[in-house]
């Protein structure tokens, strides 16, 4: 992931996406006007202090007076306190904006996602996602937020301090200013190439990574393959690119920090020299008070140049990551309910329930054609009739599409042409919430969520009570093993669900499609195997399961196939036999092939434990 | 896990991983004194001038500049203040030239110690990967992959860092602060003291405050990590989420997450904040005291003026350094443990061959000699386990999970040794053999192969980097993979794994059983290996194989482990493991008719046939 993330590097800065971006940041624009005030102030305070050293030159030491000093240590006092407020006051609010605004984008951006269509979901891998979600929105934060600061900071300090020059000696102010666009420039160079050397790093430091979870995982192979030596040898070059990557990145940045300050010391003694000349020669323009304040100021205003340089490569650096934050936040869904659908039945967020027609489960392929974007057409003028109740198997090879049908039932995607009716009616003039809020779907590798057995199972009806759950687990056969673990319902499940048995996980999941008591059920069978108990209890559920609804199964175990009133049989993506288990096997075509094969793989994988156990 | 190491320990192997790159080391450190030194001359530049032009100006100029050696040397020689007045030009020109050197040597410094941690750096990393792919089976066994790449990149880069630059930061803190010391109190010790006042607290927050603020980190970093894995679970569950309708529920429970997320880290930054306004304020403090005591001494004309602005420049000069040295402190905590961690891979053992093991002819009689074995001395997987067949003979192995079939392949390639008994290969004594030859011609096939992230070609070739395309090609035939490479639009050179195709468990096991293949093997141990494929592949596959023994004339001696009857029945010797035993021992019709596991799994699995014809009759 780290690799498709530095990958794209976009070379101009581009504003326009900036601009968008601190769009969606409103509710934090005022702690921005906020935190750019505060900055204002503070570099006000920074440039006093040089002239407060010129005053107690000037006005004390070389005067050899006295009288003032209380009260010059009290303004001296009085500059740190509203500094030292300040610094707390814009720490505290960039914390504050560079929290909020992460929050807030993350929360947009996961909204958007709710919204989003599969086809989405499709192209973008997972891990793709939650690092734009995580890591891209954290960097825009901080880059917005402190950014803004030092970038503020910055300018208002080299413009006040350049004015306190221009008024204290214009030429002097004239020789350091002039040294100042040398610095700028040199500044961004380095900058933009310190960064790209460190990008370099990151990703060879991502491959480092993957070669040794490689050399790790696969540590077992290795060794029956004696291939130590060799994979040693390629892990050493690839350690050695990061060597050479990584000092030539030190390198640079090395190089910079003494050219800057080398810039710097030429300013300042041109200062000091035509200053320090000015004195001498009594023109009475320069006193040695203005002389130090200047050195001074010579000194201070080259940190900001850099700062300001190393803003910009950072906002460059930073853009590929707002690039791919405002594309989620703008990438449209491709179904949508129309505007009269969420007028009448509303949308994901807010339904309108009681305007919810109710649903008998018919279920109508009216001349449907298909295909995924831009891949070849998978569905032709296809057309099938289910009477609610009725069970249709889709039995096909690994891979060869049987999910389509789902897909399009679940309205996941929509037909390109014909429709596809529920009760007789388009289901695009139903909400998407209506149809999905009466599927009942489990998956062949069911997915469950952190949390407690209980919250899993009520993930299918937010408002089941406890007894209801309990019934529900009882009808798919999972009360049973659900008591004997630790803390029954209550029972932590791990993330992903993984302190649990895939059967056990798939009894789970299958509660949890019943008890919204759904009118059409989706179910992908699993084909690993599980030990011969839990297998008559995954039969026992999908018994429950299936009895009085539409059902559609993507089927693998025989005893579903044979029961079903239907079956497609799917070959690369199209339909290429439709009828009942005795019919298909007559035909002697694709379908009895898979059939005997399939026979043969369960016959073994089953009888092998049940010879075994005997 | 290991002990963690003394500190002794410690140094001891600091200095070890900086064998080789000391000299740079050293240079490093040698380029900051210089570093600090040019940069602790400016301010003295300044003052010397400073005190030279109002001391002319007041008409009392002296004899000597206030500057150090050599300069005052310089001046003095050529009538003191009242030349450096009229030449303020020279002190310019100085000035540029020491901060010419200055930089020169600051680069230097920031090179050598790159150069120096990034090879101690390779170092390790190197030595991490070879050394965990010397360690042995069972260390890879239990190994928890995550664990260990964290320990190889996240406590490899904390502790390049702190060699890199927290090293050399304390060093040069050290020296700054040395010599401000001597310098200033050299000028006027009423004025050092009170110009370091303020620094042991400072210092002392900074220590405290980053010490403690880890926690607060910490916490925020937690709840950072829930985010991810509630995210990580709702994104790969997403089907799930819209088929139950579920979008409100998961974003409040986004919500939640976020809030957690957004307060524990404002709670950072507020915290933050405190410190950094509470350290400015002292910092800012301690130099209008050294100023203001400054006039008051001036006043007094114990100090001239231009001394002031040292002990100013000074001052500012120090405080960053001092407060990063808190953090750096506070760090070292992190990098011993850091150091601590990557020694408990490097101290563990590599596996070890036997004193004097050597090659030997494998293509003899094999014979286990009441061999028993087990992962831990009270539960043996392996009971008295004697047979013995000739070479060139197929042995099937049949028996359920965990009835120590892997087990017993697994002492074949000396992966583990019989904890009892005997395994002689001829009249050689297994354990006698020279492990890395026997590994080269045993070929094993295991149930779940792992390929390399590289092509399909290059895994096949694995074993032979040099093969020949055309031998390549030949294998993936007789292993019936060439039929879905071709499918594949790069064919060969489709990339396997994290950075191409996912390729099914069928698959994988027929590329793992041609990258064995494409080697001579006097051994070939096939562990469930056809699982994932379907008979018919899985009968096409051991047809090759035989035809493919009869073109290179020597059949490896064979072991398959299987299920499945029609696979098992060709074999010379069946065996069949009950509970680390063997229960049977016999072919095919000799099995049969003896009742027992095999005939029971024959049974049924021809009595299934039998009904698969009466259905599709």
């Amino acid at each position: 992931m780290q690799q498709q993330q530095e990958v794209d590097f976009t070379q101009k800065l581009d504003a326009g996406l900036w601009r968008r971006l601190i769009g969606y940041m409103k509710p934090y624009h005022k702690h921005l006007f906020a935190i750019m005030g505060t900055m204002a102030v503070s570099a006000v305070c920074d440039t006093l202090f040089p002239l407060m050293t010129r005053e107690a030159i000037d006005r004390f030491m070389l005067d050899g007076a006295g009288a003032g000093v209380g009260l010059f240590a009290l303004r001296y006092l009085l500059i740190v306190l509203t500094q030292s407020l300040c610094i707390f006051a814009f720490c505290h609010l960039c914390g504050r904006a560079e929290c909020g605004i992460n929050r807030h984008i993350r929360a947009l951006c996961f909204r958007r996602l709710q919204e989003l269509s599969f086809s989405y979901y499709d192209t973008m891998p997972v891990g793709f996602i939650i690092s734009s979600i995580t890591s891209d929105t954290a960097r825009l934060g901080e880059t917005v937020a402190w950014g803004l600061v030092d970038l503020f900071w910055s300018g208002c300090y080299i413009i006040i301090t350049a004015a306190t020059m221009l008024m204290l000696h214009v030429q002097m102010a004239l020789l350091v200013l002039a040294v100042m666009p040398v610095i700028a420039v040199v500044a961004v160079w380095f900058q933009m190439r310190i960064l790209a050397g460190y990008r370099i790093v990151r990703k060879t430091n991502s491959q480092i990574t993957g070669a040794y979870n490689e050399g790790i995982m696969g540590a077992k192979t290795t060794k029956t393959l004696v291939r130590e030596e060799a994979n040693c040898r390629e892990f050493a070059e690839l350690a050695g690119t990061m060597r050479f990557a990584s000092i030539r990145a030190a390198v640079l940045s090395a190089l910079f920090l003494p050219i800057v300050t080398s810039l710097g010391a030429i300013a300042t003694a041109l200062v000091l020299w035509k200053g320090g000349s000015e004195v001498y020669a009594m023109t009475g323009s320069v006193t040695i008070g203005t002389l130090a304040a200047f050195i001074s100021n010579a000194t201070g205003i080259f940190e900001p140049i850099s700062n300001i340089a190393r803003i910009f490569a950072d906002l460059q650096a930073t853009q590929a990551a707002a690039e791919r934050v405002v594309s989620t936040l703008e990438t449209e869904p491709e179904i949508w309910d129309t505007p009269e659908v969420v007028e009448q039945f509303g949308d994901s967020f807010q339904p309108k329930k009681e305007n919810w027609p109710e649903i008998k489960g018919d279920v109508t392929f009216s001349h449907v054609s298909f295909h995924y974007n831009t891949s070849e057409e998978v569905l032709h003028d296809f057309s099938l009739e289910v009477k609610a109740g009725q069970t249709v198997a889709l039995v096909g090879e690994t891979g060869s599409g049987k999910s389509t049908i789902v897909n399009l039932i679940c309205r996941f995607y929509e037909p390109t042409a014909g429709e596809i009716r529920i009760d007789g009616v388009d289901t695009r003039k139903r909400s998407m919430l209506w149809l999905q809020s009466h599927l009942g779907y489990v998956l062949q590798q069911p997915h469950l969520f952190s949390g407690t057995v209980r919250e899993n199972i009520r993930f299918g009806r937010l408002d089941a009570t406890d007894e209801e759950i309990e019934r529900a687990a009882k009808m798919v056969d999972a009360d049973g093993f659900i008591r004997t673990l630790e803390h029954g319902y209550d029972t932590q499940v791990g993330e992903g669900g993984n302190r649990l048995s895939t059967g056990q996980k798939q009894l789970i999941s299958f509660a949890r499609a019943i008890i919204a008591d759904p009118a059409i059920f989706i179910l992908d069978e699993a084909t690993s195997s599980v030990d011969t108990e839990t297998e008559q209890k995954l039969q026992t559920a999908i018994a429950t399961a299936l009895r009085g609804r539409t059902s559609f199964i993507i089927a693998h175990r025989l005893s579903t196939i044979r029961n079903a009133d239907m079956i497609l049989v799917i070959r690369d993506g199209k339909i290429v036999e439709q009828g009942s288990h005795k019919s298909l096997l007559k035909q002697r075509g694709y379908y009895y092939r898979l059939y005997v094969n399939q026979f043969r793989e369960e016959g073994e994988r089953a009888t092998f434990e049940q010879a075994a156990n005997a | 896990m290991q002990s963690k190491p003394t500190s002794k320990g410690l140094l001891r192997r600091f200095s070890a991983l900086m064998q080789g790159s000391r000299s740079k080391y050293l240079g490093s450190m040698f380029a900051v004194l210089v570093a600090v030194l040019v940069s602790f001359v400016t301010p003295l530049l300044f003052a010397g001038t400073v005190d030279a032009v109002s001391n002319v100006l007041s008409g009392t100029p002296s004899v000597s500049v206030n500057l150090p050696q050599p300069f005052r040397a310089f001046y003095d020689a050529r009538g003191g203040e009242a030349y450096l007045a009229a030449h303020i030009v020279s002190v310019a020109g100085i000035l540029i030239l020491i901060n010419l050197i200055g930089g020169l040597f600051q680069y230097l410094r920031g090179k050598w110690s790159a150069e120096a941690s990034e090879m101690i750096a390779e170092r390790m990393r190197n030595r991490l990967y070879a050394h965990l792919l010397s360690m042995d089976f069972a260390y890879h066994a239990k190994a928890e992959t995550g664990d260990l790449i964290q320990r190889c990149t996240l406590d490899v880069e904390t502790v390049r860092r702190f060699l890199a630059s927290q090293v050399s930061e304390v060093f040069r803190t050290v020296v700054m602060i040395v010599m401000a010391l001597t310098l200033m109190s050299r000028i006027h010790v009423g004025l050092t003291l009170i110009s370091l006042i303020l620094i042991p607290p400072l210092f002392g927050l900074a220590l405290w405050f980053f010490h403690w603020v880890q926690k607060l980190f910490a916490e925020a970093d937690e709840a950072d990590g829930k985010l991810s894995a509630m995210l990580q679970e709702s994104l790969t569950g997403v089907r799930v989420v819209r088929a139950f309708a579920r979008q409100q529920y998961e974003s409040e429970r986004f919500g939640q997450r976020i809030d957690d997320v957004h307060d524990k880290s404002v709670r950072v930054s507020k915290v933050m904040a405190v410190y950094w306004s509470c350290s400015d304020m002292l910092s800012m403090l301690q130099t209008g005291l050294t100023l203001i005591f400054g006039i008051r001494f001036a006043l007094r004309g114990e100090i001239s003026t231009g001394d002031v602005l040292v002990f100013v420049s000074y001052i500012s000069m120090l405080i960053w350094p001092i407060r990063q040295l808190g953090r750096i402190l506070s760090d070292f905590g992190k990098c011993k443990v850091s150091l601590g961690r990557i020694y408990d891979i490097l101290d563990a053992p590599s596996e070890t061959d036997t004193h004097g093991a050597s090659p030997a002819d494998l293509y003899q009689d094999i014979e286990f000699r009441n061999v028993s074995f087990g992962y831990d001395a009270e539960k043996p997987v392996l009971k008295n386990v004697s047979f013995r067949v000739k070479a060139g003979q197929t042995v099937a192995i049949l028996g359920a999970t965990g009835s120590g079939k892997s087990s017993m392949m697994h002492l074949l390639q000396r992966l583990f040794e019989p904890t009892d008994g005997e395994i002689r290969i001829g009249d050689r004594p297994l354990y006698t053999i020279d492990k890395k030859y026997l590994r080269t011609r045993v070929g094993y096939v295991m149930q779940e192969p792992f390929l390399y992230s590289r092509s399909i070609r290059d895994n096949i070739a694995i074993t032979q980097p040099n093969a020949l395309m055309a031998d390549v090609e030949r294998i993936a035939d007789v292993t019936a993979s060439s039929e879905f490479i071709g499918e594949f639009e790069k064919g060969y050179d489709t990339m396997v794994g994290e950075r191409g195709v996912t390729l099914s468990g069928g698959q994988k096991q027929r590329v793992a059983i041609a990258r064995t293949l494409l080697r001579q093997n006097d051994i070939l141990i096939l562990d469930d290996s056809l699982s994932a494929v379907d008979t018919e592949t899985d009968r096409a596959i051991r047809m090759a194989l035989v035809k493919e023994r009869e073109h290179g004339g020597r059949t490896p001696t064979t072991f398959i482990i299987s299920h499945r009857i029609t696979t098992l029945a060709d074999a010379d010797l069946i065996l069949v493991l009950e509970d680390g035993g063997i229960r049977q021992m016999g072919t095919h019709s000799q099995l049969i008719h003896t009742p027992g596991l095999y005939s029971r799994v024959y049974r049924i699995q021809t009595a299934l046939e039998d009904e698969l014809q009466r259905e599709t009759a």
